[in-house]
C-alpha cells in the first residue's frame, strides 16, 4: 500500500472523456424524448403526419457533412493542415445548410397545415427536429473552435480535440437517423 | 502553527454524548407516541400494522447506532491511549455483509410480508356489493355523485359544466336524470365496501381521508380509484393533499360513515340533480 | 495538460476575480453565490414558519416590508405557495447543489488529485457565469405580475402548464422553467469537467483506489447528474411548449378552467412525473453523497485514523448510484400509476438501504479506535451521523408503499427530506468549511465561535425536522396554507409553534457562522499549510493555495489517502515517499 506505484500518464488528453460525457448527456436527452414519444403514441388521437420531400434532401446534406468531416480527420492524421481547414469548412457549411433546410422544412409543414399544436405527432416532429437542430448548431460551434485551433497551429499528433468534435458530429447525425426513423415509423 | 485540538475536555465529551442521546430519545419517544387519528377502515388496520412494524424494526437500529457513536465518543474522545486502527480487509467485508443482510431483511419483510397483503386489499377488484360513488376533484371543491335508483352513472361532459350543473350532467342521457350530486361530502354505510371512482377536471388533486387511511391522487384524463370498508361510524374530514392552487388548503369536505338506516334515510331524501 | 500554470502574467480585476478560470476562485464564487441565495431562501422559509405557527395573526410590519406577499398583514395563500415553491427550488439547486458540489467540488478536486486546475478551465468559468443569470431569473420571478411560480418545486402539470390555473402559473412559472434550464446547462458543464478531471488529471501514483472518498463521491455524483438531468431538460422543454404551444404533452382533454374547456387533448400529467422523478431521485444522491464524502474527510482528519472500509465504501457508492436510477416511482405510489409497477418500485427502493447502511456504518465505524478531536468540523459530522440515521430509517416508512399511502405528501415527507438534503448537507457544508477554510482563505476560523455555532444550530434543527415527522403522522399535509382549516388537525397546532421556534432559533444562530466567516477573512490568524496535520494532497501546498496550486513540482502520490497512525508515524502525508532498501547487488569497485 505504501510503495510508489507510478501510473502511466494518460495516453490522451482530456477530450475523449469529455466527449463521452457529452455524448451520454445528449443520448439521455433523446432517450427521454423517445420514451415520451412511445408513451404518447398509445393515445387514441394520434394523427401521423407526412414528411415534405425536403426532409430527404436535408438528411443527405447531413450525411454528406459527416463524410466531409471524416476527410478532415484523415487529413489531420497525415498532417495536411490545409486540407483539414478545407474539409472542416465544407462540413460546417453543410451543417448550416442542414439547419436552414430544417427551418425550410418547418415552413413546408406549416404550408401543409401542420403546426406545433396540430396534434401529438406534429408536436413531436417540431420538438425533436428543433432540439436536434440546436445540437447541430452546437456542433457548428465546435467546428468553429476546431477551425480556429487548426488555423493557429494545427492539432497535435493525437488530434484529439478535432477528433472529438467530429465524433460528436457523427453522433448527432446518428441521432437524426434515429429520430427520422422513429417519427416516420410511428 | 498546528491547530489540531489536542485533548477534549470531559465536559465537552459529556455534553455531546448527552446531546446525541437526547436526539435519539426525542426521536424514539416521539415515534412511539400515537399521533394518528383513530383508524376507521378495514385496510387501515393493516396500514397501521405496517407502520407499527416499521417503528419496532427500525427503532432499535437507531438506538444501536446512537449507542455505538456515544460509546466510541466516550472511549476514544477523552485522550486515552488507543490501539492501532488497522483492520483487515476481511473484517471490513464482514461488517459490510452485516448491514446488508440486516437492512434487506428488515425492509423487505416490511414491504413484502407485511405490506403487500394490505396493498392488494386496497387495489383489489371491487366486490359486487360495493357502493359506487364518483368523486370529481376540481378547484376547489369535491363534486360527489351517486348513481341514483337506476344504479348507473349517466353521461357527463366538460362542456356542460357550469354553476347550475357542476357535474356536467347530460340531460339527454336518461341514466343521468336520477344521478345525485352533492358537494364536499360523502355519506356511506358502515361495514360495506365503498368504491370511489376519482376524476379530475382541472389540475391534480388528491382525495385523502386520514382516518380511513385513504389517499389517491386525482389525475385528469383517467379514472383513479379508492376502495375501502369503513368500520367505525363517525365524521371524517376529506383533505386535498396535492397542491392545486391557492384554494388548496380549503378544499375540504367530510365523509359521514353512518348506520345502514341513517344512510338509507339520507339517500332516500335525495333527488336527482337534474330533476330538481 | 492544463496550459496555464506558466502564465503568470498580471491579471486584471476582471480576469482574477470576475471571469476567473482558476478553479479555486470559481469554487469560491459558487460558494458565495450559494450563501447569497441561502439568505433569500431562509428568509422565505421564516415567513412560512411564522405564518404556519400563528395563521390567524396579522403582521403589519411584515406587510409593509413585503407588500406583494401580504395583504392587510396576512400572507396571501397564493404567495404562500410561491414562497414554498421558491424556497424548495432555490435551496435544492441554488444553495445546496452549488455549495456542496460546484463550490467545494471545484475548489478541492484539483487540490486533492494533484492537478494544476480542472481539465477545462474556460468551460468552468462559463459554467459559473451560466448560474448567475439563472439566479437572477429565479429571484426576479417574484416581481412579475402574478408573482413567482406556485406549483411546488416539483412543478407538476396541469397546474404548472396552464397559465390560468393559478396566480404563479403565469410568467413566474415560465421564468422558473428558463432558470432551471440554465441551471441544468451549468451543472452539466460542471459535471463534464469533474468527470474528465478526475479520470484524466490525477497526478502520478494516484490510482483510483487511492483517491480520497470526497473525490469518489463527487465523481459518482457528477455521473449521476449527467445521466439524470437530461430527463428534466426534456420535461421542462415539453412543459414550456404546453404552456406556449399549445401542445398537449402533459395535458389531457376536457380540462375546465373558469368555465372554459381548454383545447388540449391526449397528453398525460403522469409522463411529467416519470420524467421529473427520473431526475428527482438521483438528484438527492447528487446532494447526499458529496455530503458523506465531506463527512469521511472530516472523520479521518479529526479522528486520526483511516476510513473503516474504504474499499467497501467505494463499492457501496457505486451500488447506491446504480440503484438510485431505477427507483424513482416511489414518489408516485398514489399518483394513479399502475399498482404493480408501484410494487416493483417499493421493493427496489428499500434495497437501497443496504448499500447506504454500509456507508453509514463505515462512517460510524471510523470512530472506533480513533483519537477524536472535537473540532467544530467533527462536531457537525457527529450531528450529521444522527441525521443520516433518523432520516435514512424514516425513509423506509415512505419507501414501503403500504405505509406511504398514509404518509405521502404529509409533513413526514417534509421532515424526512429536510433531514436528508437540508440538515445532512448543511452540516456537511459547515464541516467542510471548518475543515478547508484555511486552505481557501489562508486564515483560521475562530474555534469557540464554531462550537457555539454547533450548539445553537443542532438542537433547533433536529427538534424542527424530527418534529415534522410527528406532525405528518398526525395527518398534517404539506403545501397547507392554513392548518386550522381542518378540525382534526387543530390539536396539533402546538407542534407547529414548537417547530417554528426551533427552526427560527437555528436560523438566527447562523449569524454566528456568518460573523465568524467574514470577520476571520480579514482578522483571523494566518493559517499554516497543514494546520490539521492531515494527509491528503491539498495540505501539501501553502494556505491559501496559490495560483497553479503548487509553487514547484506537482506532488506524487506514494500511498493511500488516510495513513494516520499507521506504520508507526502519527500521520504520513500521501506524497511522502517510501525509502526502498538498497538492493543486495554488490557495489562495483
Amino acid at each position: 500500500m505504501s510503495t510508489a506505484r507510478a501510473i502511466r500518464a494518460p495516453q490522451h488528453g482530456p477530450y475523449p472523456i469529455g466527449l463521452l460525457t457529452v455524448l451520454v448527456t445528449v443520448a439521455m436527452l433523446f432517450s427521454a424524448f423517445t420514451a415520451a414519444l412511445l408513451l404518447r403514441r398509445t393515445a387514441s388521437d394520434w394523427i401521423p403526419i407526412t414528411w415534405p420531400p425536403l426532409v430527404w434532401v436535408n438528411t443527405a446534406i447531413l450525411l454528406a457533412s459527416s463524410v466531409a468531416l471524416e476527410q478532415a480527420r484523415r487529413a489531420a492524421r497525415i498532417g495536411r493542415n490545409e486540407s483539414v481547414l478545407n474539409w472542416i469548412s465544407i462540413g460546417a457549411v453543410l451543417g448550416l445548410a442542414f439547419v436552414a433546410g430544417q427551418l425550410a422544412l418547418w415552413r413546408a409543414l406549416g404550408n401543409g397545415g401542420v403546426f406545433l399544436a396540430s396534434g401529438p405527432h406534429a408536436a413531436f416532429v417540431y420538438l425533436l427536429t428543433g432540439t436536434h437542430a440546436v445540437h447541430v448548431v452546437g456542433g457548428i460551434g465546435g467546428l468553429s473552435w476546431a477551425f480556429a485551433r487548426a488555423q493557429r497551429g494545427g492539432f497535435s499528433a493525437s488530434h484529439d480535440g478535432l477528433s472529438s468534435v467530429i465524433v460528436y458530429w457523427h453522433f448527432v447525425g446518428i441521432v437524426w437517423l434515429w429520430l427520422f426513423a422513429l417519427l416516420s415509423a410511428l | 502553527m498546528p491547530e489540531l485540538p489536542k485533548r477534549n475536555s470531559t465536559l465537552e465529551v459529556l455534553g455531546v454524548s448527552v446531546l446525541l442521546a437526547a436526539i435519539t430519545l426525542f426521536t424514539v419517544i416521539g415515534f412511539a407516541h400515537d399521533w394518528m387519528p383513530p383508524v376507521a377502515s378495514r385496510h387501515g388496520v393493516g396500514v397501521d400494522g405496517v407502520l407499527r412494524y416499521l417503528f419496532r424494526a427500525t427503532g432499535p437500529i437507531l438506538v444501536i447506532g446512537a449507542v455505538a457513536v456515544i460509546g466510541f465518543l466516550w472511549r476514544y474522545g477523552r485522550g486515552r491511549p488507543t490501539a492501532s486502527p488497522s483492520t483487515s480487509h476481511k473484517t471490513e467485508l464482514l461488517w459490510s455483509i452485516v448491514p446488508v443482510i440486516g437492512m434487506m431483511a428488515v425492509t423487505e419483510v416490511g414491504v413484502v410480508v407485511k405490506g403487500m397483503p394490505v396493498w392488494e386489499e386496497i387495489e383489489a377488484t371491487p366486490p359486487a356489493n360495493a357502493l359506487a360513488i364518483e368523486v370529481t376533484g376540481q378547484q376547489f371543491e369535491w363534486i360527489v355523485r351517486y348513481p341514483g335508483p337506476d344504479g348507473k352513472f349517466g353521461r357527463t361532459s366538460p362542456d356542460l359544466v357550469d354553476k347550475a350543473n357542476p357535474a356536467g350532467l347530460d340531460r339527454n342521457d336518461p341514466a343521468a336524470l336520477d344521478d345525485i350530486v352533492v358537494r364536499n361530502q360523502l355519506h356511506v354505510p358502515v361495514d360495506q365496501p365503498v368504491y370511489v371512482q376519482l376524476r379530475g377536471r382541472d389540475v391534480l388533486h388528491s382525495f385523502t381521508v386520514a382516518a380511513l387511511r385513504v389517499k389517491q391522487d386525482v389525475m385528469p384524463g383517467i379514472f383513479t380509484r379508492a376502495l375501502f370498508v369503513p368500520t367505525v361510524v363517525g365524521r371524517y374530514e376529506i383533505q386535498c393533499t396535492q397542491v392545486c392552487g391557492m384554494g388548496h388548503y380549503r378544499m375540504h369536505g367530510a365523509v359521514y360513515v353512518e348506520t345502514p338506516q341513517q344512510f338509507h334515510d339520507w339517500l332516500s331524501h335525495k333527488t336527482g340533480w337534474l330533476q330538481q | 495538460m492544463s496550459e496555464h500554470h506558466s502564465s503568470h502574467e498580471r491579471q486584471s480585476f476582471w480576469t482574477h476575480y470576475v471571469f476567473s478560470t482558476d478553479h479555486k476562485m470559481i469554487g469560491k464564487q459558487y460558494y458565495f453565490t450559494a450563501m447569497f441565495m441561502a439568505l433569500f431562501a431562509t428568509a422565505w422559509s421564516l415567513l412560512l414558519r411564522i405564518h404556519l405557527a400563528w395563521p390567524d395573526k396579522t403582521w403589519p410590519v411584515l406587510g409593509r416590508l413585503f407588500p406583494g406577499l401580504f395583504q392587510e398583514g396576512v400572507l396571501l395563500p397564493e404567495r404562500y405557495l410561491s414562497l414554498v415553491t421558491m424556497h424548495g427550488t432555490v435551496m435544492i439547486f441554488f444553495v445546496v447543489s452549488i455549495a456542496l458540489v460546484s463550490g467545494f467540488g471545484n475548489f478541492i478536486i484539483p487540490l486533492q488529485i494533484g492537478a494544476r486546475d480542472m481539465a477545462y478551465p474556460f468551460l468552468n468559468m462559463l459554467s459559473y457565469w451560466t448560474i448567475v443569470p439563472a439566479c437572477l431569473l429565479m429571484l426576479g420571478s417574484f416581481f412579475v405580475p402574478d408573482g413567482a411560480a406556485g406549483s411546488g418545486w416539483t412543478a407538476y402539470p396541469p397546474l404548472s402548464a396552464v397559465p390560468e390555473a393559478a396566480p404563479g402559473s403565469g410568467m413566474g412559472q415560465t421564468l422558473w422553467i428558463l432558470a432551471m434550464a440554465l441551471f441544468i446547462a451549468s451543472f452539466t458543464m460542471g459535471g463534464l469537467n469533474f468527470v474528465t478531471t478526475i479520470l484524466n488529471c490525477r497526478t502520478r501514483g494516484l490510482s483510483m483506489m487511492r483517491l480520497p472518498l470526497m473525490i469518489w463521491t463527487l465523481f459518482v455524483a457528477s455521473i449521476l447528474g449527467i445521466l439524470a438531468f437530461p430527463a428534466l431538460t426534456a420535461a421542462a422543454i415539453m412543459l414550456l411548449l404546453d404552456r406556449l404551444g399549445p401542445t398537449s404533452f402533459f395535458l389531457p382533454a376536457g380540462l375546465v378552467f373558469g368555465g372554459t374547456v381548454l383545447q388540449h387533448a391526449g397528453g398525460t400529467p403522469l409522463l411529467f412525473q416519470h420524467l421529473f422523478w427520473f431526475l428527482g431521485h438521483p438528484e438527492v444522491y447528487v446532494l447526499v453523497l458529496p455530503a458523506l464524502g465531506i463527512a469521511f474527510e472530516v472523520v479521518t482528519v479529526f479522528g486520526r485514523r483511516p476510513v473503516f472500509g474504504y474499499q467497501t465504501s467505494v463499492w457501496a457508492l457505486l451500488v447506491v448510484a446504480v440503484l438510485s436510477m431505477i427507483v424513482w416511482g416511489h414518489h408516485m405510489f398514489v399518483s394513479g400509476m399502475n399498482p404493480a409497477i408501484g410494487e416493483y418500485f417499493s421493493i427496489a427502493t428499500v434495497s437501497i438501504t443496504a448499500p447506504f447502511a454500509i456507508l453509514a456504518m463505515n462512517l460510524v465505524a471510523s470512530l472506533w479506535r480513533a483519537e477524536l478531536r472535537l473540532s467544530p468540523a467533527l462536531l457537525f459530522v457527529l450531528a450529521l451521523m444522527a441525521s443520516v440515521g433518523i432520516g435514512g430509517l424514516g425513509g423506509v416508512f415512505l419507501a414501503t408503499l403500504t405505509s406511504d399511502i398514509y404518509l405521502h405528501n404529509s409533513y413526514f415527507v417534509v421532515g424526512h427530506f429536510h433531514l436528508m438534503i437540508a440538515v445532512v448537507t448543511f452540516f456537511a457544508i459547515f464541516a467542510g468549511t471548518y475543515l478547508w477554510y484555511p486552505k481557501m482563505f489562508g486564515r483560521q476560523l475562530n474555534e469557540t465561535l464554531g462550537k457555539l455555532h454547533f450548539w445553537l444550530t443542532v438542537p433547533g434543527v433536529i427538534v424542527g425536522f424530527v418534529g415534522m415527522h410527528f406532525l405528518g403522522m398526525g395527518g398534517e399535509q404539506r403545501h397547507l396554507y392554513d392548518p386550522n382549516a381542518y378540525q382534526f388537525l387543530q390539536h396539533l397546532q402546538w407542534l407547529n409553534v414548537v417547530i417554528t421556534f426551533a427552526l427560527g432559533s437555528a436560523a438566527v444562530a447562523q449569524i454566528i457562522f456568518l460573523a465568524n466567516f467574514f470577520w476571520s477573512l480579514r482578522f483571523g490568524p494566518q493559517a499554516a499549510p497543514n494546520p490539521w496535520e492531515a494527509t491528503t494532497l491539498e495540505w501539501t501546498t501553502p494556505s491559501p493555495a496559490p495560483h497553479g496550486n503548487w509553487p514547484g513540482e506537482l506532488p506524487v502520490a506514494y500511498r493511500g489517502p488516510y495513513e494516520y497512525r499507521v506504520g508507526g508515524a502519527a500521520f504520513t502525508p500521501q506524497n511522502k515517499p517510501d525509502f526502498v532498501a538498497p538492493s543486495r547487488a554488490p557495489v562495483p569497485a
